[in-house]
């Protein structure tokens, strides 16, 4: 048992490693024909902060990833409520248990697979709709995108986390699936809004009138011309939108509608220690510090990718 | 006598704004033959761009090409074409290239790729015969090392080998038709001189007909063999390019070869038209031009001129024609004694 737990660290230290070089690397050679991507890539490389964001952000992928081999106990089990409850940090327990002799460092890991998985599904949901819906509203433009777009104003004027309590109070037990859904179609009123803008700057764009003009299709247009451009704000929004996502989800979770126990999140990690926060601190301090620390890791990449993408740097 | 290959008439493309109609284009006709190269001139806002675009139907919404205008093109009524038999001359029978190769070409994907996408979408040529097609055409139209420069992004490339690569990506499907619009203006001189030279080579060669919109004489002079002058939507004048030089008859037309800067001529001002294009919405009425005209008197206030004719292949459209002793009298233009 322990030999493979150690074997399994190790794995995920050289997965770490090996992705880290891999990212290093694409972002190291640019050489005489390299696309804006690469440019892109090369000057975020260029970026310290950014970059140890992205491995720190690597790393806790790999190990949520790795996580049913990596921890030492079970998340959910319960050895003896009265012996081992409110342990502090030890060897045994590196970061002791909490009420109910659950070891909060196997509950941590854990939890960063449940927050992480439902930030990004949920970031990939809304940006996917948020493009589409903003890249046509901006593309057929007129009366079709003046209706879309009061629609997102509408929607925007309800306060998100007013909404998100309110569905999931009503729904009662939410299973996950349905969580991310909900995060996920409450998040892209901004990501379409960007799109649109967008959209409607790159479609008046001389390249689109030349493309039109050598007999392209509408479809070869959006596909070609509209969506690889905007494809650089959409990626800085769904970065610093994680970030969102995950602070949302962990309050959710906090106020007992998001995840629930005894499935592991960081934010009901927080709720379990907090009536004895002054004695049994461990139980709540670090998973609010695995929060931040991970949101301040995207939040960070997010404009380390905002500065690398920006297309006036599109000539250097 | 030959048929022509593109025959315009009567064509009038108006934009239905909140503040009024724009009659951007408003009653233009004029025939392209096969193998010739006809130039647009005039100031911005005269409706040269628009007439091009017009021709391949390129004009959006608040913009509509006004029923009764024909477009005749191969015999073929563009007016009436299917928008997907329109989308097939497009870029294949009928290629446009723009003024800014920097803007028109796509900053994510590489030239080349750019070219053969062309070929992709007109003759369903598979991916690596239409590559191979692109660099050859990229070599053709004097691309150095164009199996390597294929591979590069336009912002890789000077502002000329950009125009090259549109010039290649116009080409491509050997049109009859090439409409340049101001294909050289973004470009230095030098750089000016060699594309107009690669297009005199290209049509050499594949013996299409070029429609060349610019505001600059010079480039007319030296590419095309007949010239219109465009004014407030309309065509003023119509001659072919030396008759035009030596002896231009609308006002206009003497305004802007006036205009134009000489080497070598002593250092004075240059000369300039008072007043500036008025607004599309409001084109003044009689003769659109008589408030900047030095020769307008009452009659060209109130009565729009025809087309006069005044030479074998030489129209005018100036009430000088049929009073040609008032141009004895220069006087203030109205726009400049009100400035």
């Amino acid at each position: 048992m322990n030999v493979v737990r150690v074997a399994a660290w190790a794995a995920a230290a050289a997965i770490t490693l090996a992705l880290c070089a891999w990212l290093g690397r694409a972002g190291g050679e640019t050489g005489e024909s390299a696309g804006p991507w690469r440019h892109a890539l090369a000057r975020f490389h260029r970026n310290r902060a950014a970059t140890a964001a992205l491995r720190l952000v690597v790393a806790a992928c790999v190990v949520a990833a790795l996580a049913p081999w990596l921890v030492p106990y079970s998340p959910s089990a319960t050895p003896d409520i009265v012996a081992l409850k409110n342990l502090p940090p030890s060897f045994a327990h590196l970061l002791g248990t909490d009420f109910a002799s659950r070891d909060v460092f196997s509950r941590l890991l854990y939890g960063a697979r449940v927050s992480l998985s439902i930030a990004l599904l949920a970031i990939l949901l809304s940006a996917t709709v948020g493009t589409l819906y903003g890249a046509a509203a901006g593309y057929y433009g007129g009366r079709v995108d003046a209706i879309m777009m009061r629609i997102i104003d509408a929607a925007l004027s309800i306060p998100r986390i007013l909404l998100l309590i309110t569905l999931l109070v009503l729904w009662g037990a939410v299973p996950m699936a349905a969580l991310i859904l909900v995060l996920g179609f409450t998040g892209w009123f901004g990501v379409s809004r960007l799109v649109r803008a967008e959209v409607l700057s790159l479609k008046e764009r001389d390249m689109v009138t030349a493309a039109r003009a050598l007999g392209a299709r509408d479809r070869d247009i959006i596909l070609r011309h509209i969506l690889p451009n905007v494809l650089s704000p959409v990626v800085v929004a769904a970065t610093l939108g994680i970030a969102n996502v995950i602070i949302i989800e962990a309050g959710l979770s906090y106020l007992g509608i998001g995840v629930r126990p005894p499935v592991p999140s960081w934010g009901n990690m927080i709720q379990d220690g907090v009536s004895q926060i002054a004695t049994v601190w461990w139980v709540s301090l670090f998973p609010g510090l695995a929060i931040v620390v991970t949101v301040m890791a995207f939040n960070i990449i997010g404009d380390g990718l905002r500065d690398a993408l920006d297309p006036r740097q599109l000539d250097g | 006598m030959t048929a022509p290959l593109l025959s315009v008439r009567d064509l009038r493309t108006w934009f239905h704004t909140p503040s009024g109609i724009a009659r951007a284009v408003d009653g233009v006709s004029f025939d392209v033959m096969p193998h010739e190269t006809v130039g647009v001139v005039g100031e911005s806002g005269c409706g040269k761009s628009v007439t091009s675009l017009s021709i391949l139907r390129l004009i959006d919404r608040p913009g509509a090409i006004e029923p009764g205008s024909v477009i005749e093109f191969e015999g073929r009524d563009l007016m009436t074409l299917p928008e997907r038999e329109m989308r097939a001359i497009r870029g294949n029978r009928i290629s446009m290239i723009f003024q800014e190769p920097m803007t028109s070409l796509n900053p994510v994907f590489t030239v080349g790729d750019q070219v053969a996408e062309v070929a992709r979408v007109h003759s369903g040529a598979s991916r690596r015969e239409a590559w191979e097609r692109a660099v050859e055409m990229l070599a053709t139209v004097g691309m150095p090392a164009a199996s390597e420069r294929a591979k590069e992004y336009p912002h890789q490339l000077s502002g000329g080998l950009r125009q090259r690569v549109m010039i290649a990506m116009a080409l491509m499907m050997e049109p009859a038709l090439l409409i340049a619009d101001e294909p050289t203006t973004a470009l230095d001189v030098t750089i000016q001189a060699q594309i107009l030279e690669l297009l005199a080579e290209m049509q050499a060669r594949m013996g299409m007909s070029i429609l060349l919109i610019t505001h600059d004489l010079g480039v007319i002079a030296e590419s095309a063999t007949r010239v219109l002058v465009m004014y407030a939507g309309q065509i003023v004048e119509e001659a072919p390019v030396r008759e035009l030089f030596s002896s231009p008859h609308h006002p206009y037309t003497e305004g802007l070869l006036a205009a134009m800067p000489r080497v070598g001529s002593e250092r004075e001002r240059l000369a300039v038209i008072p007043g500036s294009v008025p607004p599309p919405t409001a084109w003044p009425s009689g003769c659109r031009f008589h408030e900047r005209c030095p020769f307008a008197w009452e009659r060209c206030a109130a009565e729009p001129p025809p087309l006069y004719r005044i030479g074998e292949r030489h129209v005018s459209r100036c009430h000088l024609a049929d009073e040609p002793e008032r141009r004895a009298h220069p006087h203030e233009p109205l726009a400049a004694t009100r400035a």
